[in-house]
């Protein structure tokens, strides 16, 4: 089901949390909003859900208006960052919740809790309580558990960020997959852009209540709409008034004309990427990622003078009136 | 290469072994002596002389009262105690500080000043017309009082500590407000609940001073097992007095054993 939210607006006392918010996700999408902390994106997803009242504006699920709706009525399933698992409830019993509350007969509930375990790679764990099991495992118990009930939109605040690096990462993934089979419609906050990039179909960047952006993730990154899309979107140089991207820095060994001289100051070498920090003659620093094929090629020592050049560079005709560098 | 480092620490104040010691010394003085005293004197007399003394008629009337009477005390401050630290911790009013630490007067008021108290309001010059001296209900009243504390203080924090995520969970799966309540922040707070009630029950079949001066201590009507214990030491009679007092520490003993399992197994599923 589609969702759309139209001027919505939200206050938190003198903070403006959503400033006339307008956004179409369409049905069975997979859709990221991405944005600093403060930026409202968790408001939006509450305000979504049913959470959170707006202050002015309007929602519709599918063709119901959802405004004048309580969570309870709203048909949404809510995954929280820090899973919200019912923890006085076996992970059976948390994953029946929804369900027993629909008064479903108790042949069902079971059939449907078995199948929703399996589906999230719990098969052992049912009698278990939450607090005998992972975070990763924590938070696929509740994505069970929202997904139980048949949900029409499936929303997701920061489902990750409370998990280490190398289970978010197979969550992931794996939520990617999940999405492909099942086609609910999908939103989920993040602050992390790889995280969007890796996993949505559309990318929305919010900025202090606004949406500033959105659209695929390569389009978001390769034509950023202004200066905090470019920033928020990875690593970026200034030189001048012109952005340069790590990996659109070129280093030479010998001038080419458009070249300007600067000095390697530090080399990381990260894997299959290597990090290069220089300062150009005007003491301006430019980080440029290269690599490791590139990097080898290169003499690239500490104190080493070398010659870079932009391959590819981003101007904004009308700079932020506060300094764009956070 | 890793080289091994010695664990032990050495800021360590004083020698292995001592503080504990000193401990259950401390505390063999203070509690578990008078205690074994206490029971050396009931079994002087044998055991019919116990049987006969807590099945005395008015004994086992003072102990019948002092039960009930706690019993009400506790099922009452597990509803209110309860709705008190809901509002002490959701809502947000004018003077909540005050309020909140106006809970604990209880517990620093001297108990006699307590009764003093009640008898002033609820006596037979009562300003408002309402007294309940010389009956059971001021029994109840004068516990009440005192035991007011017990359920809210155990409740707020957890209460305060429950996650809200928990509540938002569950209204997005379909539960309304009194499904979310019975199902989700009830089961939560009812190890608090009970452990509070317990507290409560355990100083209810003990307390003296705030009954004393309100219910009159008629015998077979309003006295209370502690007035009562009293009042046969004051007649000399030290074993019928000292076989009541066994009676009140066992109960009370059974109540905080059963608390602690209590907490055990609800600290089971916590994080």
């Amino acid at each position: 089901m589609a969702i759309s939210v139209q001027n919505v607006c939200k206050r938190f006392g003198d903070f403006v949390a959503l400033e006339d918010i307008a956004l179409e996700v369409p049905a069975g999408s997979l859709t990221a909003l991405l944005g600093p902390s403060g930026s409202g994106k968790s408001t939006l997803l509450r305000v979504i859900a049913g959470l959170e009242k707006a202050d002015s504006g309007d929602v519709f699920i599918g063709d119901i208006h959802a405004t004048p709706l309580p969570a309870h009525r709203r048909d949404v399933g809510f995954v929280f960052q820090h899973y919200a698992a019912f923890k006085h409830m076996t992970v059976a019993k948390n994953i029946a919740f929804g369900l027993e509350i629909r008064k479903r007969p108790r042949a069902e509930v079971a059939e449907r809790v078995d199948e929703l375990i399996k589906l999230v790679q719990l098969e052992g764990f049912g009698d278990r309580y939450p607090s005998q099991l992972s975070g990763g495992q924590r938070q696929r118990m509740a994505l069970a558990r929202a997904l139980a009930v048949e949900p029409e939109v499936l929303l997701l605040d920061e489902p990750f960020g409370a998990l280490d690096a190398r289970v978010r990462t197979e969550l992931r993934a794996w939520l990617r997959r999940l999405h492909d089979e099942m086609h609910v419609t999908t939103v989920f906050v993040t602050h992390d852009q790889e995280e969007a990039m890796e996993v949505a179909d559309t990318v929305v960047v919010m900025n202090r209540g606004r949406i500033v952006q959105e659209g695929n993730p390569q389009e978001v990154y390769d034509h950023p709409a202004d200066e905090f899309v470019m920033h928020f979107m990875g690593h970026v140089n200034l030189i001048g008034d012109a952005y340069v991207r790590p990996h659109d820095v070129e280093i030479r060994v010998e001038p080419n004309g458009t070249t300007s001289p600067a000095v390697v100051r530090r080399v990381l070498r990260l894997g299959a990427q290597v990090r290069v920090e220089l300062v150009v003659d005007g003491g301006e620093p430019v980080a440029a990622a290269l690599s490791r094929d590139e990097a080898d090629r290169l003499p690239l020592e500490p104190g080493e003078p070398v010659f870079v050049r932009p391959r590819r560079e981003r101007r904004f005709a009308e700079p932020e009136a506060e300094p764009a560098k956070a | 290469m890793a080289i091994a480092l010695p664990r032990t620490r050495v800021t360590g104040a004083a020698p292995r072994g001592v503080a504990p010691g000193l401990a259950v010394t401390y505390l063999s003085l203070i509690v578990l002596l008078p205690m074994a005293a206490l029971a050396w004197q009931t079994q002087k007399g044998g055991w019919s002389t116990f049987v006969d003394a807590v099945t005395a008629p008015d004994a086992a009337a003072a102990l019948k009262l002092t039960l009930a009477a706690a019993l009400i005390v506790a099922a009452i401050n597990a509803i209110f105690g309860t709705l008190i630290a809901w509002v002490l911790v959701r809502d947000e009013f004018h003077g909540k500080a005050v309020v909140n630490s106006l809970i604990d007067l209880p517990f620093a008021l001297p108990t006699i000043v307590a009764g003093l108290t009640l008898l002033t309001l609820y006596g037979p010059d009562s300003p408002i017309g309402l007294n309940v001296t010389y009956t059971r209900t001021a029994v109840v009243l004068a516990l009440l009082f005192e035991t007011l504390p017990f359920v809210i203080r155990s409740v707020q924090p957890v209460l305060h500590e429950l996650d809200r995520d928990m509540e938002d969970a569950a209204a997005s799966l379909g539960a309304r407000g009194p499904v979310i309540f019975r199902r989700i922040i009830l089961p939560n707070l009812l190890p608090a609940v009970v452990s509070g009630m317990a507290l409560a029950f355990a100083r209810a079949i003990g307390e003296f001073g705030s009954v004393v001066m309100i219910s009159g201590n008629v015998p077979f009507s309003t006295e209370v097992a502690s007035v009562h214990i009293f009042s046969q030491v004051s007649s000399d009679y030290e074993a019928g007095a000292a076989a009541l007092s066994v009676v009140l520490l066992a109960i009370s003993l059974t109540v905080l054993i059963s608390l602690s399992l209590i907490q055990r197994w609800s600290s089971k599923h916590d994080r």
